[in-house]
Formats: structure tokens, C-alpha cells, sequence
């Protein structure tokens, strides 16, 4: 008993020790790309900004007052501009996980060494949470400085518990994109651009999905990433409590719940079928 | 082949009749599904093609050897003749279609993870995060194996201050170190998560003569010191004479001769001539130089 004790133990430190050599790996890519950094930093910003000054500047462009609260809108915009930078940061560090690597020409090596695939994952994902968080909250400070926000009556804890419940769906679809770098070397990693896209389309980022055709509404009601950016904005617009707050937290508990084990079942059949096909290749 | 019976204990690497093929015909999808399997060839053997579909390979077709405990094992072959596609199936990093290797009695097949515990892989390309410099390449590749990040750095710098790397470039990208230098950080890295198996895939290729001196040197000690077994896949015949205990010769995915360099040499001499393990090489890869008199003589 006091021997599998030991032997859980030390395994245990072992993942561990693999998970923080990941995501140590990835912090310093960061330092030493850090001009990137700059600059993502910057397009990010300036990108969100250029949403979001849409709200400012209705009253110009259509030469009325307008007949909606301005500050709301403004709102609302920075809202969906935060949410989404951090959720397609998160899927997209996740699903990168294999293309990083074949960028790099590390593939073979990485997948060689003694490591559970899914405390490889674990490090890449662990980072990529921190990572997402740190850039979208200075992104986040930055935007305050351009507007007047009011924040009195945002429920902050709330929101901050939809978009945790959010970021572990994003994972596990994140994980299953990853499959499509793994699958395809030459085209993989530009597949994932375009899952990334479909849900900036879908889930009401910047405007109501009722909006949307339809077709595409049936699909946005099933997006975590609506159910997020919903919650988020309940929680922050309306003040909306933890109770009010459940009918996104749990859907997306259940999403991410459902589809990590899937993901990571999915990631190893990819990972078998390149392996048998050839495909865990350096090059090509 | 000569016979090389040894007692099961003292094989690190036995491989039997291992193949893998690419291209394939495949039986179609539905039948795929309910359980049809890809027929796969007799050894020596390949299906025609069809009309517009790519000609099936044999990288590796029906391959054993066994290689003892603390021996140095070199695999020779012609550029295609499938050394690298050996060197991943033992890696773990490609599936067997028949066959199997067992490492230290682990068959890849049954427990992938014990045999990774056990392998380390120096491949031609140095595979790095170019941006990165050697430490944080080398604390990267320790942790995956469980080294610690303060153990890790001792061992590295030890073992890259022996390998004549300057310790002001411990810290530089690896993308400004040239690529003998970055060969050099490849085998410290190998050598920081002390394997019992290290497979090395062309180690010393594109590395000037010091280079290729220090890094066989290592290689010996790696052998001699840390009870390393290694298995080696080289174009340079000097360098495979020099350094292995038994050769393998591979021409088209199938293994030509396996002995010691001396007995390989010994198998091909005629009239007292010594030949070099090269001639070996060219005669069991089936190459022939063009004589240049032959070409430039005119008609008689």
C-alpha cells in the first residue's frame, strides 16, 4: 500500500515537473519573441479600439442623436472585444500545440520523449490560460483609458466565473482542432484559422446573434463562446447574480466536461493514425 | 549474416522482421470500417500499381538484428535505403506494419511509454527551438525526461563545457550558432537524460574533423563510461570502422550484410587486397563507380 502510495507520488511530481518544462518552454518563446509580443499587443489594441469607437461615433455618422444609450453600446463592444481575445487566445495556443512544434522542426523530438500526451497538453494549456488572462487584462487597462467606463453595478466575480467555465470548453475544442496540424502538416494549422473564424461569425461577439440568418443561429446557440460573451455580459451590463448566472456557467461546465475526454480521445486515435501513415515527420 | 547468439539479458535492441511500408493499396473506406485490413506484401515483394496512384514502398522490409548490451551498432545505406525510417520505428515515432523491437525485453508494442523512458535520439537536423539558446533548449528536453531544472543546468554545463561549446553561448539563440555547434548541444541534450538506447541518425554529418573527433570521443564514452548502448546510422565509412562494434548494411529497405567492420572487409578481399568498409559498402549496396578511362578511352 505504502509502495503504490510512493510510486503514485512520485509519478505524480514527474507529470508535474513535464506539465511546468511546457509551459517554461513557452515562456521563454515569449521573452525571446517578445517583439511579437509588441506588436500583437498594439494590433490587438488598436483593432479593439476601432470597434468600439464605432459606438462613439453613431451620432456622426448618421448626423441624428441616437436612440440608444451610447455608454451601454460602448460596453457591450469592449465586452465582446476582451471576451473573444482571450477565448481565441486560449483555443489558439491549444490548438497550436502540435503546429508550434512542427514550425519549429521539434515534432519528433517532442513526441518521443517520455510524456503522457495529455500532461502535454496540460503545460500547453495551463500556459495558455495564463497567458490569455495577463495580455487581455493589460488590453483591457489600456482600452479603459480611451472611455468613461461605468462599473458600479457590474457583478465582476460573476463574470469572471462565466469566462473560467467558458475557457475549459475552449480547451477541449481547442484540443480537437489541434488534431488538424497533427493530420495534415502542410494545411493544418491554416484549418484551425478558419474554426477560429466560424465562431467569431457566430457567436455574437460584437452584435446579438438574432441578428444572424437563421441557420447560423441554430448553430450560435450551441457555441460556448456565446453562452460566455452572454454571461459575461449579464454579469457586467446587468449586474446579473450568481444565481441569474448559472444558465451559462453550467452549460458550458457540461461542454467542457463532455468534450475534454472526447478531445483527448480524438487527439490520441490522430496521433496513432500519423503515426502509422508517417506523419509525425519534421518536414512535410 | 553471421550468427551472433548471445544470452537474452545482454540484447538491448532485438528487432524481428520488422517492415513498414508506405502507399499501399487500401481496401476502400466501408470495408475499412468493418474491420478489412491492408494486405500487406510477402518480404522482398511489392503489389503493381494502379493508373494514377502512388507507387507502393517497402522503407523497411522484414529487418532483424540484435544488438548487445554496450555495443555500438552502425546501420550503412545508400541515401532512400530506409536507415531513418528504422531508426523512428524503434523511436516509437512510426508504427511497424509487421514485426516488432523489443528494448531491454519491452516490446514497443505493449508498453511505448517504458521504451521511451529507456531511448534518446540525436537525429541529422538538430531539432531545436532556434530561438531559444542551449540552456533553455537543454531544461526543456531534462524536464520532459524528469531531470530537475537545477540538476539539469550542473549536468549542462559539464557536459557542454566538454563538448568545447564557449560558455558565452550558452545564453545566444541556437539560430546564431552554426550547425556543428548546434550538433554539439543535440548530443549534450542526449546525454542530460542519461538513455541506456541512443539512437543516433547521422550525428556527425555536415561537422569539420575536430568536430567529428570530439563528438565520436563523447560517443565512445558514452558507451564506455555510462553503459550506453548505441545504435548509429552514418554515411561516413571511416567513421563507422572506427566506431562500431557490428555493421549493418541496408539497400532498399532490406538488410545485406551484418558483422563486425573487419569481418565485412575480410568477406570481400581478393588476391590479398585490403579493402576499406567503402567497398564493402559499394559492393553490397550494388553502386558502381564509372571508370573514368573507360568512358574517355576511344572505340577500338
Amino acid at each position: 500500500m505504502q509502495n503504490k502510495l510512493r510510486r503514485g507520488i512520485a509519478s505524480l511530481r514527474l507529470e508535474l515537473l513535464q506539465s511546468y518544462g511546457f509551459m517554461a518552454r513557452n515562456w521563454h518563446l515569449t521573452k525571446r519573441y517578445w517583439g511579437w509580443e509588441v506588436v500583437w499587443f498594439f494590433y490587438s489594441l488598436t483593432s479593439g479600439l476601432s470597434v468600439v469607437f464605432i459606438a462613439q461615433g453613431a451620432e456622426a455618422l448618421t448626423g441624428q442623436a441616437p436612440g440608444f444609450d451610447v455608454q451601454y453600446l460602448t460596453m457591450y463592444l469592449i465586452i465582446g472585444t476582451l471576451v473573444w481575445r482571450y477565448l481565441s487566445n486560449i483555443f489558439m495556443l491549444t490548438s497550436e500545440v502540435i503546429a508550434w512544434e512542427r514550425w519549429e522542426g521539434t515534432i519528433e523530438y517532442t513526441l518521443m520523449a517520455p510524456v503522457q500526451r495529455w500532461v502535454h497538453l496540460v503545460g500547453q494549456t495551463g500556459y495558455s490560460l495564463i497567458y490569455s488572462l495577463i495580455t487581455t487584462l493589460a488590453i483591457g487597462i489600456a482600452m479603459a483609458l480611451f472611455f468613461e467606463l461605468d462599473l458600479s453595478n457590474a457583478n465582476l466575480l460573476g463574470a469572471g466565473a462565466v469566462i473560467l467555465a467558458g475557457s475549459l470548453s475552449l480547451i477541449a475544442i481547442g484540443i480537437v482542432a489541434s488534431i488538424l496540424p497533427l493530420l495534415y502538416p502542410e494545411r493544418g494549422a491554416q484549418m484551425t484559422n478558419v474554426v477560429e473564424a466560424s465562431f467569431l461569425l457566430i457567436s455574437g461577439v460584437y452584435y446579438p446573434i438574432t441578428v444572424l440568418p437563421d441557420w447560423m443561429q441554430a448553430i450560435a446557440v450551441i457555441s460556448p463562446v456565446t453562452f460566455v460573451l452572454d454571461g459575461t455580459r449579464a454579469a457586467v451590463l446587468e449586474g446579473a447574480g450568481i444565481d441569474d448566472l448559472w444558465q451559462y456557467i453550467v452549460p458550458l461546465l457540461i461542454i467542457g466536461v463532455l468534450a475534454l475526454p472526447v478531445g483527448l480521445r480524438l487527439f490520441r486515435a490522430a496521433e496513432n493514425y500519423a503515426k502509422r501513415t508517417g506523419r509525425l515527420k519534421r518536414v512535410g | 549474416m553471421s550468427a551472433r547468439h548471445r544470452p537474452a539479458e545482454q540484447q538491448a535492441l532485438v528487432v524481428e522482421g520488422i517492415s513498414k511500408f508506405f502507399h499501399l493499396p487500401q481496401p476502400p473506406l466501408w470495408k475499412r470500417m468493418l474491420g478489412a485490413r491492408v494486405e500487406l506484401p510477402a518480404p522482398g515483394e511489392l503489389p503493381a500499381t494502379g493508373e494514377g496512384e502512388k507507387a507502393p514502398v517497402a522503407a523497411v522490409d522484414h529487418v532483424s538484428f540484435t544488438i548487445e548490451r554496450g555495443e555500438i551498432f552502425g546501420v550503412l545505406g545508400p541515401n532512400g535505403s530506409g536507415k531513418s525510417t528504422l531508426i523512428r520505428l524503434i523511436s516509437t515515432l512510426l508504427t511497424a506494419d509487421r514485426g516488432c523491437a523489443k528494448i531491454f525485453g519491452i516490446d514497443i508494442r505493449d508498453d511505448e511509454m517504458g521504451v521511451k523512458q529507456l531511448i534518446s535520439r540525436v537525429s541529422v537536423d538538430a531539432a531545436f527551438f532556434k530561438k531559444l539558446s542551449p540552456m533553455e533548449n537543454l531544461l526543456y528536453g531534462a524536464r520532459l525526461y524528469g531531470v530537475t531544472g537545477s540538476e539539469a543546468r550542473v549536468k549542462a554545463y559539464e557536459i557542454m563545457g566538454r563538448l568545447g561549446l564557449k560558455r558565452a553561448t550558452y545564453t545566444e539563440p541556437m539560430e546564431e550558432m552554426s550547425r556543428g555547434m548546434q550538433q554539439k548541444v543535440a548530443i549534450a541534450r542526449a546525454f542530460l537524460t542519461s538513455p541506456i538506447l541512443l539512437l543516433l541518425d547521422e550525428p556527425t554529418t555536415g561537422l569539420d574533423p575536430r568536430s567529428k573527433r570530439e563528438v565520436r570521443a563523447f560517443i565512445e564514452e558514452l558507451r564506455d563510461a555510462h553503459d550506453a548502448t548505441i545504435l548509429i546510422t552514418t554515411h561516413d565509412m571511416e567513421e563507422a570502422d572506427l566506431l562500431c562494434d557490428c555493421v549493418s548494411v541496408i539497400h532498399e529497405g532490406r538488410l545485406v550484410a551484418t558483422d563486425t567492420p573487419a569481418a565485412l572487409k575480410r568477406s570481400i578481399a581478393t588476391n590479398g587486397e585490403q579493402p576499406t568498409l567503402e567497398d564493402v559498402f559499394m559492393r553490397l549496396t550494388g553502386e558502381k563507380l564509372v571508370d573514368r578511362d573507360a568512358v574517355e578511352a576511344p572505340p577500338a
